[in-house]
């Protein structure tokens, strides 16, 4: 995407006044700035507005019930405190490990988009059967998946035991799974949109290259490891990226499926922030936490700019 | 050879049938769950094909509770808000491509950084704003906070730059100005677009949870999202209810899904579309 943004940045034409046509050009600037004023007005009071505030705000001690009157600067005291508290260090450790939903989710549903690109009847079905829990509401589906791994009555744990398992695991009760059980949801819940884009790239790739593999004689395997992984590299890192970002802003999952608990095993940043904003009103705290989040996002998207040139292959 | 490779395309198809349904089985297990009596809902074996039928009732006790005034709720929030988004963002997309004004290049880089914050990094003072405006715990602040997107705007921008300038030339010989260039010659060219970006925003508007969470208080004004997540807190142990709410959610953004599937899936791919 950013490539793509990048190419639309670049392709505005740069405006040039003629003194000759300054009336024309007068009237053309009213009708850009009508045209785009509402959208800008909208940003500017609701997104850019709020991140200056958010840098203000993370500064102070300030909380929702207490008035603008006891505002109190801190300087960087809100960040120290950052440093040394742990549960916002473990939320931002659990944040490094749902990383891992990203590659699992990619190598899914490549091998996925492969198969149901070329070698299944019924293509539109399959891309509909994947695609729907990405359209489905987060909370409907977080509960059935509540259900499903209720430690007792649960049907994977009743089909467990069914099979011998005596003690099986507790999944969202229990501290060491219930971390695994919120990323299998995601990786669920991903795939099919995953799917979709790298069937778009699929597309993209010359039918020809294979024809002269065929004649050449390379096995299937040998053409998807060295043709079709290398030339969806471009989708690979734009999944990879965005994916990233992506997990760094489930809320909801987090929210409806666990909570954050037990015991804080699958608190996030994003969840943290809401916890610390909205249930202890600690409004300048959970400001800090917010450029912290604003920090590692930017810097994974300048990841993307800058590492898009070094190893994608066109 | 032919015979052989369609042989193994059957068998493949078979293969994937059969992920398929295991990929599906939480939705499956979900619509049999809400068809069931609540006695029937854990028994094991799982009973796939409900041997009790419940379904009447438990739909019936879920459409007679608030569920109704969630549904319209969320019908009214998010038609609004997708109505107001396309239009803002059209409008928009059409001045970044077809008006060449002055500062348009720099207007658009500001509005890339602003697409790259994080919605959870503003909440705080998006908080404050919508306090002070009056506007918190209303469907029209909910609503305002949806309707401006970077992403249509992108999204939309492209579509409009794919359009010949020789479509305008004629009518701006004819004496049209902006407005009319917008509303009756470029706009119709890129309805496939508009759609296409009208249904992705209707589905999260529909499914957003974390904004109703935080800037609705008052529970005759959530929307569905929140609306199950506080039903199943106050039905706690009753699951074919819970589920029978849940499918009733699902259900219209699965019938504009599939009434819709090109566009949507043409959309997405286009250029990795994400809310």
């Amino acid at each position: 995407m950013a490539n793509h943004i990048q190419s639309q940045a670049s392709s505005i034409p740069t405006t040039k006044v003629r003194p000759k046509r300054s009336n024309q050009q007068f009237r053309e600037n009213l009708a850009g700035y009508a045209f785009a004023s509402p959208m800008l007005l909208g940003l500017g009071v609701f997104t850019l507005f709020p991140i200056i505030a958010s840098f203000f705000l993370s500064f102070t001690n300030w909380n929702f019930v207490a008035g603008f009157s006891k505002v109190k600067f801190l300087g960087l005291d809100n960040f120290t405190k950052l440093v040394h508290d742990s549960v916002f260090l473990l939320s931002l450790k659990n944040n490094m490990i749902l990383m891992i939903v990203v590659p699992l989710t990619l190598i899914i549903s490549l091998v996925l988009a492969v198969l149901i690109d070329k070698q299944v009847y019924f293509k539109g079905f399959f891309k509909i059967v994947y695609f729907i829990p990405y359209i489905s509401s987060v909370v409907a589906v977080a509960i059935v998946f509540q259900v499903l791994f209720h430690p007792t009555y649960g049907p994977i744990n009743q089909t467990l035991m069914d099979w011998g398992f005596a003690n099986p695991p507790k999944w969202l009760a229990d501290p060491d799974y219930a971390l695994y059980c919120v990323m299998g949801l995601m990786v669920w819940i991903n795939i099919g949109y995953n799917m979709i884009i790298f069937m778009a790239g699929l597309q993209s790739i010359p039918k020809d290259l294979y024809e002269a593999a065929d004649i050449d004689g390379a096995s299937k395997m040998k053409q998807f490891i060295s043709i079709t992984i290398p030339l969806l590299s471009p989708t690979t890192f734009f999944l990879l990226v965005s994916g990233i970002i992506g997990t760094f802003k489930a809320f909801d999952v987090i929210s409806v499926l666990t909570n954050g608990g037990p015991a804080n095993s699958t608190n996030v940043v994003v969840f943290r922030l809401y916890e610390t904003a909205f249930i202890n009103l600690q409004s300048g705290y959970a400001s800090a936490m917010a450029i912290v989040l604003l920090i590692l996002v930017l810097l994974i998207t300048l990841i993307q700019w800058f590492g898009q040139r070094k190893w994608v292959n066109y | 050879m032919n015979k052989n490779k369609s042989l193994k395309k059957i068998l493949l198809t078979i293969v994937m049938a059969l992920f398929g349904i295991l990929f599906m089985s939480p939705f499956i297990w979900m619509i049999s769950a809400s068809m069931k009596p609540e006695a029937d809902v854990f028994l094991f074996p799982i009973q796939w094909v409900p041997k009790h039928w419940h379904m009447v009732e438990n739909y019936k006790t879920v459409w007679t509770t608030k569920f109704p005034l969630y549904y319209w709720n969320s019908i009214k929030v998010s038609v609004i808000t997708t109505a107001l988004s396309v239009l803002f963002s059209s409008m928009a997309a059409y001045a970044f491509s077809k008006i060449k004004f002055r500062g348009s290049a720099v207007i658009f880089i500001i509005v890339l950084i602003i697409y790259m914050i994080p919605s959870q990094a503003i909440l705080v003072p998006q908080f404050l704003l919508l306090r002070w405006m009056g506007l918190y715990d209303t469907h029209v602040g909910l609503i305002l906070l949806g309707s401006f997107s970077v992403l249509g705007t992108f999204m939309l921008r492209q579509f409009y730059l794919g359009i010949h300038d020789e479509y305008m030339e004629s009518a701006r010989i004819d004496g049209a100005g902006h407005a009319r260039i917008f509303w009756t010659i470029c706009t119709p060219l890129v309805r496939p677009a508009i759609a296409t970006y009208a249904i992705l925003r209707f589905i999260w508007t529909w499914n957003d949870y974390q904004n109703p969470l935080i800037f609705l208080r008052t529970k005759t004004l959530y929307t569905l999202p929140l609306g199950i997540h506080s039903f199943a807190d106050l039905n706690g142990e009753f699951y074919s209810l819970i589920m029978a709410a849940s499918v009733s959610a699902i259900l219209p953004l699965l019938i504009i899904f599939i009434i819709g599937q090109k566009q949507v899936i043409e959309g997405i791919s286009m250029g990795g579309v994400k809310g």
